[in-house]
């Protein structure tokens, strides 16, 4: 065993953390911490590796963890996407006392990490169904169907699936303004795509050119039916805003003068 | 499409659809068939929020007000002096397309005022749902109002298109439907309920035997009723509530509370308020009904005709059995976990999750998110720990308002409701 402790360095993706995972567990690493290459520093007393992603080790991680119990899998998996700074280290230790047990339980809400970690696949979980909510999308001139999104964390990749499901007949773009990469949808598979857009389409924003001219026109008729579907004497704004929290609105075209 | 025109057809017969308080846009399972549009399946999806804090999930709206009844509590009464629109199917249709393109909604929920007759209209909202399956290939959401007094054979076709039916009982006591809607009989409601139940029952028999039967309403049906436009009681309302879930197999019942729209002898007046406080009870009385193993009797009675406006049901109908309590957290089943206050369905599985790996203390409850400040008065963490220390329930009760801010006291003070 290695006597001094080894920060792992990887790529951010899931799959290279769960290669760094591989890793640690076949050369019995005594890891230190686990960090996002862009955002590495290296520690005073630890070496420092660079993990390479390796697609088949990391299938070997997640299958082996599937085996345990599925349900902690998505929890570990949505976790990751919560970005939260630490959050490598911790699944690891999760995992490593997961693989340890002989017949897993399931999830101990008692211990703290387990928790912790249990708590921000809550979060994260919301935030997709928020997506998956909240995405508007507006009709370029070139039939795509395009919404931007600015999530809290990065869920692009747990909304695909529905998107591709539900909207089986038209492309679609969703764009994440604060990760700057998205994911379209050509008919046939999605493809998350790396483009840098020079206009964000807040619903605030002037109407574009790159919109189908009737575009305004539904999101127009869509905020008059949201209007009319109010009853007055039932307000509740607070209500309101727990259910559709303010940095979501400008880009929701109901909210559109709100905004 | 003439924009401008739909513009006002859809300010007039959305602002007259919204009182059906039902948005719910789940428990089907429509899938994606041939990259078609559209999939209903699992949970619904509430795509925004009114600023009064309902779900946005479907486009609802009526096909028409026009309407031939006089329905005292309906804004869409013959005698009401509004605007009146219709709808072309088409326009329907093309509505509900472009909105469910842009992740606006779930799908629809079609309803209508009745022209000409029951049939006739009835006949017309099946038209749009068909032409939506048939030519669009739409597999999102379609709940279609079932109009009272329309025909089996209509019944049974809207089932094949739709995902959820429901007709209105509106009013739960049959006096007051006397009163308020005296051309309706009670016959109208419940008889396509019964055909709703019936064919349900009917295609779940039939997929037993045959995988590839089609679907009939997979969503299955509902139905809402008026809160506070009659002078009916709590138990009233859940009683009859009850019968509707277990006669004709209902998947919800929902309650509405009166919004006064109109002036009228037999009706409480334009500036009463909202019974929102009321409606809020009626359903945590639902909820423990289909959620948390309660029967209708332990909660409502002769002598408890109506739900203790302070606090919830659960928590009064604590406080009226304290014998059976404190419930001790270690080693409790579920079912009693479950009548604890403070605690629901998702503390108790997280609570027999935990309770696995170790006893369980007040710390663990309060991570697990226990609300303890009404459940410590109803549970022990060991035998020997016991906080309530036999206090009589009206201390409890007490004790609890104290340290709680209930959604609706500020507003809402049932001090008013006293002085009346
Ligand atoms: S029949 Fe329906 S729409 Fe017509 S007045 Fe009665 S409740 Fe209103």
């Amino acid at each position: 065993m290695n006597s001094f402790a080894t920060t792992l360095v990887y790529d951010g993706s899931f799959n290279g953390f769960l290669t760094t995972v591989f890793i640690a567990f076949e050369e019995k690493l005594h890891v230190a911490d686990i960090q996002k290459e862009y955002q590495a520093q290296s520690g005073l007393f630890s070496n420092t590796e660079t993990v390479f992603t390796d697609n088949s080790k990391a299938e070997r991680v997640w299958n082996g963890l599937k085996k345990k119990n599925y349900n902690t899998l998505t929890s570990i998996y949505f976790a990751f996407l919560s970005e939260n700074e630490g959050i490598e280290f911790i699944l690891y230790c999760f995992i490593k006392t997961m693989m340890a047990q002989q017949n897993f339980k399931g999830i101990d809400y008692g211990d703290a990490s387990a928790l912790h970690i249990s708590q921000l696949a809550k979060k994260v979980g919301r935030e997709k169904h928020r997506m998956e909510a909240f995405v508007r999308f507006q009709l370029t001139k070139d039939q795509i169907y395009f919404a931007n999104i600015e999530p809290d964390f990065n869920v692009l990749p747990l909304i695909s699936k529905h998107f591709k499901n539900r909207y089986a007949d038209q492309e679609w773009l969703i764009y994440d303004t604060k990760r700057k990469y998205g994911i379209y949808y050509d008919l046939h598979k999605v493809e998350m795509v790396d483009l840098e857009l020079n206009e964000i389409h807040f619903n605030r924003t002037r109407k574009s050119e790159v919109f189908e001219e009737n575009e305004y026109q539904y999101q127009n008729l869509w905020t008059n039916y949201f209007n009319s579907t109010n009853i007055k004497s039932r307000i509740n704004k607070k209500l309101h805003q727990q259910h559709v929290p303010k940095r979501y609105w400008k880009y929701l075209s109901e909210k559109k003068d709100a905004v | 499409m003439n924009f401008e025109r739909i513009k006002e057809k859809l300010n007039i017969l959305a602002d007259a659809a919204k009182y059906d308080v039902s948005c719910a846009s789940s428990g089907s399972n429509r899938k994606n068939t041939n990259k078609g549009l559209g999939n209903s399946t699992g949970m619904g999806i509430c795509h925004s929020y009114t600023e009064d804090g309902r779900c946005v999930s479907l486009l609802k709206i009526l096909l028409t007000n026009h309407c031939i009844y006089d329905c005292a509590y309906c804004v869409t009464r013959k005698s009401n002096d509004v605007k009146r629109a219709a709808f072309k199917i088409q326009e329907v249709v093309d509505l509900t397309i472009n909105f469910y393109r842009r992740n606006y909604i779930e799908g629809l929920f079609l309803s209508s005022g009745i022209f000409k007759s029951p049939d006739h209209t009835m006949e017309r909202l099946v038209q749009v749902a068909k032409k939506l399956r048939l030519e669009e290939n739409f597999n999102g959401y379609i709940h279609l109002k079932s109009i009272p007094g329309c025909s089996d054979e209509l019944m049974y076709e809207a089932g094949l298109y739709a995902d959820r039916l429901s007709v209105n009982i509106e009013v739960p006591t049959i006096s007051g439907l006397k009163l308020l809607a005296p051309e309706k009989k009670h016959e109208d409601f419940t008889k396509p309920m019964l055909k709703v139940k019936n064919e349900l029952i009917r295609y779940n028999n039939e997929r037993k035997i045959i995988k590839s039967t089609p679907k009939y309403a997979p969503a299955g049906q509902s139905t809402q009723m008026i809160v506070g436009a009659t002078g009916e009681t709590d138990k009233d309302i859940m009683y009859s509530a009850t019968y509707y879930y277990k006669q004709f197999h209902m998947k919800r019942v929902y309650y509405s509370g009166y919004v006064p729209v109109i002036q009228d002898e037999r009706l409480p007046s334009v500036t009463s308020q909202v019974p929102m406080l009321r409606e809020n009870r009626l359903y945590q009385t639902d909820w423990l009904l289909r959620f948390y193993g309660f029967s209708i009797t332990e909660i409502l009675d002769k002598n408890h005709p109506n739900l203790d406006p302070d606090v919830d049901p659960k928590l009064s109908w604590a406080l009226r059995n304290l014998h059976l309590f404190p419930v001790d957290i270690n080693t409790a089943e579920k079912h009693m976990l479950l009548r604890i206050p403070g605690l629901g369905v998702k503390s108790a599985h997280k609570i027999i999750q935990a309770r696995k790996y170790r006893k369980l203390n007040w710390e663990h409850l309060k991570k697990l998110g226990v609300a303890l400040n009404r459940a410590q008065y109803f549970i022990r963490c060991t035998a020997k720990d016991q906080v309530r220390k036999d206090l009589p329930a009206e201390r409890i009760k007490g004790l609890i308002l104290q340290n709680s801010t209930g959604k609706f006291r500020s507003n809402f003070s049932t001090q008013l409701s006293l002085f009346n």
